[in-house]
């Protein structure tokens, strides 16, 4: 098995840097410049992967990013390790470690290798059709099929790499660094363009810059000795930066594209710590030239997918690029040209081959005569029907075809060989062209996609445009980049090429064989292993449009996303149905191009900084004071304060307790604040509130209300008159953006005429809120210069007052139904007056409290909150807050909606009270609430919204919206649970202190 | 991603923006006199066109402006950018 296949020097490869990596347990040799895959074909190793349905062996079929079959796992770490790495693509380097994927125990012998002898019962279709019935057996299913799905084992631990995201804005970006890439860059370069050159792989130059026959020359040098010199010439620009290794993900609108840098997995792992690994380069692009070339098809026939089997285009590329011979007795099977360049390529570097198949008939060009010149046997109008060996191909049959391609006839002859190159013709990479919006043509003469109508600011050029042949792609160059970047002269005007390529290609999408389909496995989609059979399948059960049958076969749908097969199913698709090949269209080509590392699309938005978030000026002392947060928006609250290893419940019950018995205190500075002023600012209250605002005299405060258009409750706050013109309006936490952004919309569209003015002063000021019987106390140590009487200073009334030297305004409101205060302060005094409040309170217990006491104490009175009370469904009817809702008022947001034929229904749901029949049983919040449960099916009615247990009233309490519960007041319903059911009464959502006497206490 | 043109601080990236739907939908003076039906119309009905589409746009993270668009929803192309209050430049 170990031999050597390293034939020839390449000048890409460095012989004298020997390089040792693991595959599958082994240790073996390569050079620097090989990939996994050269460096095993180099050790003859082509078997490396098991197909996923089936289990087949699979070996290494391209050299590039198309690669269906090579997929491996690299690395064992449990942190780096990364499932379906394509081996055409990985660089080797020392200590490279690979292991095959979808094997066990291994890849030579796998038990799920059953699946093969199994296949004709595993049609396309057949977990769909298998594990219907019975019905109640799919969970016994599910273990199964869970375990067999998916390629590869992801990381368990956390990814140790470093990635980061890169803005980049050019004049000019090219994508493609072969001929006609180069071509375009210097080009822009030359003309003082900013450009950017990216291409997927590390060197610059594309398949002609391995290209060594006399058949291609450029002003008479060989084409790749010509790039050569280009590719130096590019090199000197300042104003051309070119970037390998970087593969373009997607192609959006407007130029905009994502490119992914892979900076160190090419290096060995203990030189890549502190470096970046891979950065996703967001590019905006003023122009965009598509220089993405051509991928070779294969050709369909059974059994096409033994290791062994390779494209012809590959074989040539690891002859000449990496200086590797695929195999011994090489076969090629081709319906066109392309393979007679790998033939001579082979040739030239004393590479035996066995034969060529070749699908056509009647061929001449200047390729196939030296071919013919050095005795190399040539099959005219033949195709393989069959090949054998099980990991390793050894023999192939060939039979002729009929005039009409339908049929094989006349005797099989068997070549025996070790490895087989196919070419069916190229397809044009037309994927990243088709993301941004392009539409697509159909060639008939060759049966290929090519791009018709640019959707922006860009053009494709060369093989993925459409041009295959050296002289189509110069010759089309030069006009198409003078009108493009609107210049004069190119360099390359008077070019003298000379190719001895001839165009002809007998394209036959599924291959005829001698036995019925149903007895082949032509395979169109290696890794999901979806045959011809499969296709003609769905047709048969009535399946049309090709983004149904792809689903259903799974066709194009493995990591690959069917680069190589997708153009058959579509052949064999519209060959079965009888309708013409381009009117079919395609399935959707969709970002991103290769696969994406996780890593690459978050960045450095990890850990702490996955989010922003925001802290009070406050926070410090929670911290300090051993808080437990809480997530509301982006802020993080003070959610409880456990003592003496309390957990939430003791800790909530404890300030609850003391916020009612004593004084409480809460950091309140997150609550929106919106300063609005202007001389309309009362009217534009009135427009925006449900109740009315004219009349609210200066110094005093008022709860409003704020609806949607549709009259569903929007956010509610406390809004203070603090002059003639001049307002504070507090929305909810979570709100204040949004509310900020719906008032600017309705002032700015709807109502420009109003002289109002908003700023957004949340982050300005620090809020601390002291509430409870003895709050008037603490707050009268703290500032002691105010008149804190109610005659003074009663309830809803605001002071502008001073703490020492510092400007405050103290606000007497309470979300709590206690006696309470708030003192609003600028931000950066914050903390020393919570200290005060602390100091003051001492005496007093006072007890800081956290979002979730807050939440238990205003449901004790019954207040709602906007969003757990509310779901965007509620009118201000609904949650029987009738009160606040002005009936005077010609108009504010939301009034016509109150009275449509859907908000008046009286079985809407409505906000009520609900009391436990057992005063320990604290509801579930979620929780359905019924009230027959033996009707079939059973009515849900509703759902409890918020739910405590009051350590001040001693009994469980909750809210819910139940289905016409305004009229329920006193009945019975069920909370029905997993393991019970639970009873409770319908009851005023006010719990505690409905006179309002606490809050003048 | 678009570049939008904001009337008052020119190009920029969408992720600036936000989209507030149709344009042209005025407020009715007088919602208490319309019947449900006509209210329905306001609230609630909005054409989804392929091609040529009047629409709103703000500028959240930049002037907090609101202005209009004409775009091709078709292939997204943004034919014109006018101030509130303005006449569609195009028809």
């Amino acid at each position: 098995m170990t031999k050597n296949l390293r034939v020839k020097t390449s000048k890409f490869i460095d012989e004298t840097y020997k390089i040792s990596f693991k595959f599958n347990g082994t240790t073996y040799y390569g050079y620097k410049g090989d990939t996994l895959a050269s460096a095993l074909l180099a050790n003859n190793i082509h078997l490396v992967g098991r197909s996923f349905k089936y289990h087949r062996p699979r070996g290494i079929m391209t050299a590039g990013s198309e690669e269906p079959n090579a997929i491996v796992q690299l690395h064992k770490n449990s942190s780096r390790t990364e499932p379906n790495v394509r081996a055409t693509e990985v660089e080797i380097y020392e200590g490279l470690e690979a292991t095959s994927q979808n094997c066990w125990p291994n890849v030579n012998f796998d038990i799920g290798g059953i699946n093969n002898i199994l296949s004709p019962i595993l049609p396309a279709g057949f977990y769909y059709k298998t594990f219907m019935w019975p019905a109640n057996f799919w969970e016994k299913y599910e273990y199964f099929i869970r375990k067999s799905a998916g390629l590869g084992k992801s990381p368990t631990m956390p990814d140790p790499d470093i990635y980061e995201h890169k803005y980049i804005h050019c004049d000019i970006l090219v994508i493609g660094a072969g001929i006609s890439g180069i071509m375009a860059a210097k080009t822009a370069a030359q003309n003082g363009f900013k450009t950017l050159l990216v291409d997927e792989k590390p060197y610059l130059g594309g398949s002609t810059i391995y290209q060594n026959s006399e058949h291609f020359k450029i002003n008479n040098q060989i084409s790749s000795s010509w790039l050569d010199k280009e590719i130096n010439e590019i090199k000197k620009f300042e104003n051309l930066e070119i970037k390998t290794r970087t593969s373009v993900a997607a192609f959006h609108g407007y130029n905009f594209l994502l490119a992914r840098e892979n900076l160190t997995d090419h290096i060995p792992l203990e030189q890549r710590n502190n470096k970046t690994r891979q950065r996703l380069l967001k590019i905006r692009a003023k122009k965009v030239i598509t220089a993405t070339g051509a991928l070779e098809r294969p050709l369909i026939f059974d059994n096409n997918d033994r290791p062994g089997i390779l494209l012809s285009s590959a074989i040539e590329k690891y002859t000449n690029l990496f200086g590797v011979a695929c195999g011994e007795k090489n076969v090629l099977f081709t319906n066109n040209d392309s393979a007679y360049e790998t033939a001579i390529s082979l040739y030239q570097k004393g590479i035996n081959i066995e034969a060529i198949i070749d699908n056509r008939e009647e061929i001449d060009s200047k390729l196939i005569k030296e071919i013919e010149k050095n005795n190399i046997k040539i099959y005219k109008g033949y195709t393989v029907v069959d090949t054998s060996g099980y990991k390793r191909i050894n023999k192939i049959s060939i039979m002729q075809l009929s005039k009409d391609g339908q049929k094989v006839i006349g005797s099989k002859t068997s070549i025996s060989c070790d490895c087989l190159g196919i070419s069916g013709g190229w397809t044009p990479a037309v994927h990243l062209f088709t993301q941004s919006g392009g539409k697509l043509k159909f060639r008939d003469e060759d049966q290929v996609f090519i791009p018709d109508k640019y959707p922006s600011n860009q053009i494709s050029i060369g093989s993925c445009n459409g041009d295959f042949t050296l002289d189509e792609i110069l010759s089309n160059i030069t006009n198409k980049l003078k009108e493009f970047l609107n210049i004069k002269k190119t360099d390359y005007e008077n070019l003298e090429i000379y190719s001895s390529f001839n165009k002809s290609k007998r394209n036959i999408w599924l291959l005829p064989s001698d036995k019925i389909i149903g007895k082949t496995k032509p395979f169109v989609d290696y890794q999901n292993d979806a045959t011809a059979k499969d296709i003609k399948l769905a047709l048969r059960e009535g399946f049309r449009s090709i983004e149904h049958v792809k689903r259903y076969t799974t066709t194009g749908m493995g990591t690959d996303q069917g680069k190589l097969g997708n153009m058959h199913a579509l052949g064999i698709i519209s060959e079965t149905a009888g309708s013409k090949m381009g009117e079919l269209g395609t399935t959707t080509f969709r970002p991103p191009y290769t696969p994406l590392t996780f890593g690459t699309i978050v960045g450095r938005n990890v850990g702490e900084y996955f989010d922003v978030f925001r802290k009070t000026p406050i926070h410090d002392w929670h911290v300090k004071n051993k808080a437990e947060f809480e997530n509301v928006g982006q802020w993080k609250r003070a959610w409880y304060y456990p003592k003496d290893g309390e957990n939430m419940y003791d800790a909530v019950q404890r300030e609850s307790k003391a916020a009612r018995d004593s004084a409480g205190i809460l950091d309140a500075s997150t609550l929106g604040k919106i300063d609005i002023q202007g001389t309309d600012a009362s009217e534009f209250l009135n427009r925006v509130y449900t109740n009315a605002w004219s009349k609210l005299a200066i110094g005093k405060c008022r709860y409003g209300l704020m609806l949607n258009e549709d009259g569903m409750v929007y956010d509610d706050g406390v809004t203070t008159r603090l002059g003639e013109n001049h307002y504070i309006m507090t929305t909810t936490t979570g709100g204040a953006a949004t509310v900020l952004g719906k008032l600017e919309d309705y002032l700015q569209t709807e109502w420009p005429e109003l002289d109002v003015y908003l700023t957004s002063v949340t982050d300005h000021y620090a809020t601390v809120s002291v509430c409870g019987p003895n709050s008037k106390k603490i707050v009268s140590q703290v500032i002691p210069d105010l008149d804190f009487s109610d005659e003074n200073f009663p309830h809803m009334s605001f002071k502008n007052t001073k703490i020492d030297k510092i400007k405050c305004r103290v606000m007497r409101i309470s979300f709590t139904g206690e006696h309470s205060y708030e003192i609003n302060v600028q931000a950066n005094y914050g903390k020393s007056v919570w200290e005060k409040c602390m100091e003051a309170g001492k005496e007093f217990n006072i007890t800081p409290y956290g979002t979730e006491t807050m939440h238990l104490l205003r449901a004790e009175k019954g207040f709602i909150i906007v969003g757990q009370d509310t779901d965007a469904t509620m009118t201000p009817i609904d949650l029987q807050m009738d009160w606040i809702v002005s009936k005077k008022k010609y108009d504010f947001i939301g009034k016509r909606s109150l009275y449509r034929s859907d908000t008046i229904r009286d079985d809407r749901k409505q906000l009520v009270g609900l009391l436990t029949e057992n005063p320990d049983e604290v509801l579930e919040e979620g929780a359905q609430i019924v009230a027959d449960i033996k009707k079939s099916p059973v009515e849900m009615l509703g759902h409890v919204t918020s739910s405590y247990y009051s350590p001040n009233l001693k009994k469980s309490i909750a809210l819910g919206v139940v289905r016409g519960g305004k009229n329920m007041m006193g009945q019975k319903l069920i909370i029905p649970m997993e393991n019970k059911q639970i009873n409770v009464i319908v009851a005023d959502p006010v719990f505690l202190d409905k006179e309002n006497k606490r809050l003048n206490a | 991603m678009f570049l939008i043109n904001c009337p008052y601080c020119g190009e920029r990236e969408q992720s600036e923006f936000k989209a507030g739907g149709e344009a042209h939908i005025i407020r009715p003076k007088q919602p208490t006199e319309l019947s449900d039906d006509q209210w329905a119309e306001y609230l609630f009905m909005r054409k989804n066109i392929k091609g040529i589409q009047f629409e709103r746009w703000v500028h959240t993270h930049g002037c907090r402006k609101w202005f209009n668009v004409v775009r091709d929803t078709s292939n997204d192309i943004i034919k014109a950018v006018y101030k509130m209050g303005e006449k569609p430049p195009i028809k």
